[in-house]
């Protein structure tokens, strides 16, 4: 392996940040300039959204479902069972429903959009869309971007009411007890706040996963090799990002609506 | 040479060209990292004139079209292109030069989700305003240049290397640009399916009169350009006669360590006493 200074990899890591925020910026800019290339976002938002209806349906219902597990044996021995419908609602709607899809839809679309980009970077397809008069910027990154936050909003909420079907089918069929009283206390605990907070993140996870997924794909250098790398670094990158802005998020939003 | 009118000829942008070069290089340097590319090559680029450009393999003859286009940045020097400097234009304004420029890259570079009639189409599509029925007209007749017409429902996977070639020319020429830029249309290929690409290059040159820069590792290609003409009466290429050649708008370049180490015709490369060329032409 190849040694390289302190000062060069520095260097290196600030530049990619810089351009890193250069087309995070563009690509929202590009909102208001024409054109608007929407039947790319129309093809994106198939591939993102129905493509991952399954797996993030079946990620948040199994999840709600244990969650409902390991939640009634603690609750039971303060005999406490009846608010595990709280529980459940409170941990899937402000957490693990968009946390789960973001990771789900990390793990499945910043690697094809990091390896379908990095692929026509190393055949040219990218410098030939330039030369016939195409900004990539507008044409790859601005519709996925778009799809992936507006697809990932409508996952997480289909995905919030699985895993709460999910938590019901263990209160029902495995604990035996009253799913009228499981769904009226979901009902009643969720707030304005736990539902803005839980829907404020997929906004933010969309955003993550597609402008890093289409940075490393538009930096892949080194052939197929190239795009191989940039494809594991983009899911890595994205799935670390949302961890870590789930909590600067929650905070943020903690303090803001006053919970 | 007269040549007489063939169906497919239209008026181009030859006629009302200023008298400007179509491209300028002046003094271009470029290095990537540590590794310096181009070290001050100028040239000019004619309009009409089609100039192959030789080198060993890394000895930036690709990344010459790439900087005529814009795609590339030089660190130092100056590029004009029909007439404006793109030196340091942005990439929004390099846009609406592009329009007016082709290029073919080295391995046809053809969008592989798109159908060959949605790629050689693609600009069409882009400006947005042109109507379907005229799209279709315009496809029929690029894809008739290269002599593809049958393929516009394939995809670019199943299609051949020369054919994938000549699927790029023809969504390159179909705005019928003032300068194409070829980046080893023929490499790889067998030499007939060489030959083809070659002819259509030499019926570019000789129809629509477009100014060009051609790269090339096979010499052979470039000096049947510069030893042929389009004949447009039998549709074919054809050699010409001896004292005819200097009447073809053909140039060489030969590039070596960064540097033009030769910018003549096609007699004075034959005639150069340059230790190195005389290798390499050999």
């Amino acid at each position: 392996m190849e040694l390289i200074s302190p000062t060069d990899f520095v260097k290196s890591k600030v530049q990619s940040v810089q351009e890193y925020a250069l087309l995070a910026v563009r690509s929202v800019g590009n909102l208001f300039n024409r054109p608007l290339y929407v039947a790319d976002i129309v093809q994106q938002a198939d591939l993102i959204g129905f493509g991952s209806l399954r797996i993030v349906l079946a990620a948040v219902f199994f999840t709600g479902a244990a969650l409902a597990l390991n939640s009634a044996s603690s609750l039971q021995r303060f005999g406490a069972m009846t608010v595990i419908g709280q529980l459940v609602s409170v941990g899937i709607v402000r957490e693990l429903g968009p946390v789960l899809a973001g990771l789900v839809v990390a793990g499945r679309n910043a690697s094809g959009m990091a390896s379908e980009l990095g692929s026509m970077i190393v055949t040219e397809q990218v410098d030939a869309m330039r030369a016939l008069g195409t900004d990539p910027m507008k044409k790859l990154v601005t519709p996925r971007v778009i799809a992936t936050i507006v697809m990932l909003f409508f996952l997480t909420i289909l995905g919030d009411f699985m895993g709460l079907f999910g938590g019901a089918f263990v209160v029902s069929l495995v604990l035996r007890l009253d799913t009228h009283q499981y769904w009226s206390s979901t009902w009643q605990t969720l707030e304005f706040s736990d539902v803005f907070t839980g829907l404020a993140k997929p906004v933010v996870f969309g955003f993550i996963i597609a402008t890093i997924g289409c940075y490393y794909g538009l930096s892949t250098k080194g052939g197929t090799q190239g795009v191989g790398r940039a494809t594991t670094e983009a899911v890595v990158a994205s799935m670390i990002l949302i961890i870590a802005v789930d909590v600067f998020i929650t905070r943020l939003l903690m303090i803001t609506l006053g919970t | 040479m007269s040549i007489p009118t063939l169906p497919i000829e239209r008026p181009t942008l030859a006629d009302q060209r200023p008298p400007t070069d179509a491209v300028v290089f002046d003094k271009v340097e470029l290095a990537f990292e540590q590794n310096t590319v181009l070290d001050g090559i100028s040239f000019r680029l004619a309009h009409g004139e089609t100039k192959a450009i030789f080198g060993v393999a890394g000895s930036g003859k690709s990344t010459i079209l790439k900087l005529a286009l814009g795609l590339l940045k030089p660190d130092a020097g100056r590029i004009v292109v029909l007439g404006e400097d793109i030196t340091r234009m942005k990439e929004d304004q390099l846009f609406d030069l592009r329009r007016r420029v082709g290029i073919v890259f080295q391995e046809s570079a053809l969008f592989d989700s798109l159908t060959v009639r949605e790629n050689v189409a693609y600009r069409l599509m882009e400006e947005g305003d042109i109507p379907e029925e005229e799209i279709e007209d315009r496809v029929r007749e690029a894809l008739s240049f290269v002599e593809l017409e049958r393929t516009v429902d394939l995809y670019p996977s199943e299609l051949s290397g020369g054919m994938r070639r000549r699927v790029a020319i023809a969504r390159t020429i179909i705005t019928h640009p003032e300068v194409l830029l070829y980046d080893s249309p023929t490499g790889g290929l067998d030499p007939v399916t060489s030959n083809t690409i070659i002819e259509l290059l030499v019926k570019q040159r000789d129809v629509y009169k477009t100014s060009s820069l051609l790269v090339t590792h096979r010499l052979q290609d470039a000096f049947t350009m510069g030893t042929h003409y389009f004949d447009r009466r039998e549709n074919k290429m054809k050699p010409l006669p001896p004292d005819s050649r200097a009447e073809v708008p053909m140039g060489f370049l030969v590039l070596r360590d960064g540097h033009i180490i030769f910018d003549g015709d096609l007699k004075e490369l034959r005639d150069t006493q340059d230790p190195y060329i005389r290798e390499y032409i050999s």
